[in-house]
């Protein structure tokens, strides 16, 4: 529900000043046109009084049901309207109330056209800055709503990406683990705990948190450790780390995608040895994190490259920061780069 | 002596298999490949009775490599996470193993297998099972094998197909690939608005014709961006329209 116009004393007090100079004004018009200052003060109360109802009225109207765009027509209509029954009941209750002066119901009639422009003009005016006020009033509404929502799918979108726990990885490993069991129980237990670890990590971590980049690598290690199990024939991993990098932050498990995608594209896309990079460094205010996979050009899966793990990265690299910028990707002499820049806030 | 060859690029995967196998000693695994194309290689050289086979492998995928391979031996899927997969293993009544997999489950599947029905229902179900998924996946790309060389086509690379005898030729900027398949095949596989068969022998790719000249009555000429010239009968014609909404 909307607030209404004189919510505010401030404003309440201000309309009131305004019109109670006006009403001495007008007194002080009729005092000077030669009328005794009674039956000055009589006709400014009772018109002020009525023009205020009047404009009491449309306002309140306003308040409730606001004109459609371009129906500002019935908002004149209704002014002129008001400014007639203004001028009608004006009239028939200073005929009641009877000033003695004898020109005064002439001088009525005279002024009618001056008082109807002015009495119209008044209401027009409320009028106006009722819509105005309530208009804007709506929209902030809207505004506020909008924002709500917004910040609600973008908290379900994240939680969504969050679930997409790459289920293929988790019950691979399960299968590696099983074959472990019966020959190398140490090293079975060894990954049962490097993935009951590496889960834990990411159930814990909260989207929106930002870790430093050496506890992001700390968890990525894990990762690489469980598929250096799976894939260890063919799967090498070089992590490069500036030194003065270490402190420097970036959204949880933003990294981890990247890499995921990275190991993904380069063990499915090529038949040979897979050597996967991993880069930090700090340039200007950004954390600048480059991976790099082999691949091959002449038949990358075109939607692989740009797969969940790309999309993903750059929908919450968007929703973070508001740019599109972040993420790069780059194929050259088979060679597959994915640089991300995240800025140090 | 039951031949069998391990498919699955993660060698732990195909020691649990191994470690199975090891209760069934009329079974004896004479390889084990790392992808579709060592697989490939050795069903050839082998000649296996039996294959087990992953879905998600390097370069190409389990069906991509079985596609290729002629004859085709019994295969029994194992797979860790693919609903499509899935889906289509279900459609087509076919035993997978889902890892991580038991012991009991696996045996399970191999004793039906040996009890298995006749050899034909075997290549059947495969058969079947093959069409479905080439034919109902978002293909983005086509396998080819000519002689010992494998061809990845991108969808997007295809000009136009043209038929040929038993086999469908598929033409490139660069090259043509003879494929073992029909046109009505390629029809279905290929999307309907960006492929439209303007003739019994042509399917072409709707971004490559240029112009259409007047022909005979009633059938023009396609014209490729290539320059190359194909017919477009009748009812070619009309499909090609609703296609550019003409």
């Amino acid at each position: 529900m909307s607030v209404s116009l004189l919510h505010s004393n401030r404003l309440r007090v201000v309309f009131l000043t305004c019109w109670l100079i006006w009403a001495v004004l007008q007194a002080a018009i009729l005092w000077w046109l030669g009328f005794r200052w009674d039956t000055a003060f009589t006709d400014s109360g009772v018109t002020n009084l009525l023009l205020m109802a009047a404009s009491a009225l449309i306002s309140n109207n306003l308040q409730f049901y606001q004109p459609e765009k371009g129906r500002y027509l019935y908002v004149v209509v209704w002014c002129v309207l008001l400014a007639v029954f203004w001028l009608v009941a004006s009239h028939y209750i200073m005929a009641y109330i009877g000033p003695g002066e004898a020109d005064y119901s002439k001088l009525f009639y005279k002024s009618l056209p001056i008082r109807f422009s002015f009495g119209f003009l008044i209401i027009g005016w409320v009028a106006l800055l009722s819509i105005i006020f309530y208009s804007r009033q709506d929209q902030q509404e809207a505004e506020i709503r909008k924002a709500d929502a917004e910040k609600l799918s973008r908290e379900a979108e994240l939680y969504k990406l969050r679930q997409q726990l790459q289920p293929h990885f988790l019950f691979n490993s399960l299968n590696s683990i099983s074959a472990l069991v019966g020959r190398k129980p140490e090293e079975a237990r060894k990954m049962v705990h490097q993935l009951s670890d590496f889960l834990r990590g990411t159930l814990k971590k909260e989207e929106n948190e930002w870790v430093t980049l050496a506890e992001e690598l700390q968890h990525l290690q894990l990762y690489l450790d469980i598929e250096q199990v799976r894939f260890g024939h063919r799967l090498t991993t070089e992590i490069e780390q500036e030194d003065a990098c270490g402190d420097l932050k970036l959204p949880a498990m933003l990294l981890q995608p990247l890499v995921e995608n990275a190991i993904k594209f380069g063990l499915y896309d090529t038949t040979g040895m897979v050597t996967i990079t991993i880069q930090a460094a700090c340039i200007d205010s950004y954390l600048v994190l480059t991976i790099k996979n082999p691949y091959d050009p002449t038949t990358a899966n075109p939607r692989r490259g740009t797969g969940f793990g790309l999309s993903g990265v750059k929908r919450r690299l968007y929703l973070l920061f508001a740019r599109h910028d972040l993420l790069e990707t780059n194929g050259e002499k088979n060679i597959f780069t994915t640089s991300v820049k995240i800025p140090q806030v | 002596m039951i031949k069998a060859i391990l498919i699955d690029d993660e060698p732990l995967a195909r020691e649990v298999v191994k470690e199975y196998l090891e209760a069934f000693p009329q079974i004896e695994v004479i390889d084990e490949c790392n992808d579709g194309f060592e697989g490939l290689k050795s069903i050839q050289q082998h000649k296996p009775d039996l294959i087990f086979l992953d879905i998600q492998m390097p370069k190409i995928n389990g069906f991509e490599m079985l596609e290729l391979v002629e004859p085709r031996p019994a295969v029994i899927f194992t797979t860790a996470f693919d609903e499509y997969a899935i889906r289509a293993f279900e459609a087509n009544a076919i035993d997978y193993l889902l890892k991580p997999f038991g012991k009991e489950r696996f045996d399970k599947a191999l004793q039906k297998w040996l009890e298995k029905q006749s050899p034909a229902e075997v290549k059947r179900q495969t058969e079947a099972l093959i069409d479905s998924v080439s034919q109902t996946s978002e293909q983005d790309r086509v396998v080819v094998k000519t002689g010992t060389k494998i061809t990845i086509i991108p969808i997007a690379d295809i000009e136009y197909l043209e038929a040929d005898d038993d086999y469908v030729n598929i033409h490139t900027a660069g090259a043509s690939y003879l494929k073992n398949r029909t046109m009505s095949y390629f029809e279905q596989a290929l999307n309907g608005k960006h492929f439209v068969r303007i003739h019994r022998s042509y399917i072409v790719k709707v971004a490559e014709i240029t112009r259409l000249d007047p022909y005979e009555k009633e059938t023009y000429t396609a014209i490729l961006k290539s320059g190359k010239k194909l017919p477009v009968s009748k009812t070619g014609y009309s499909k090609l329209k609703q296609v550019l909404g003409l």
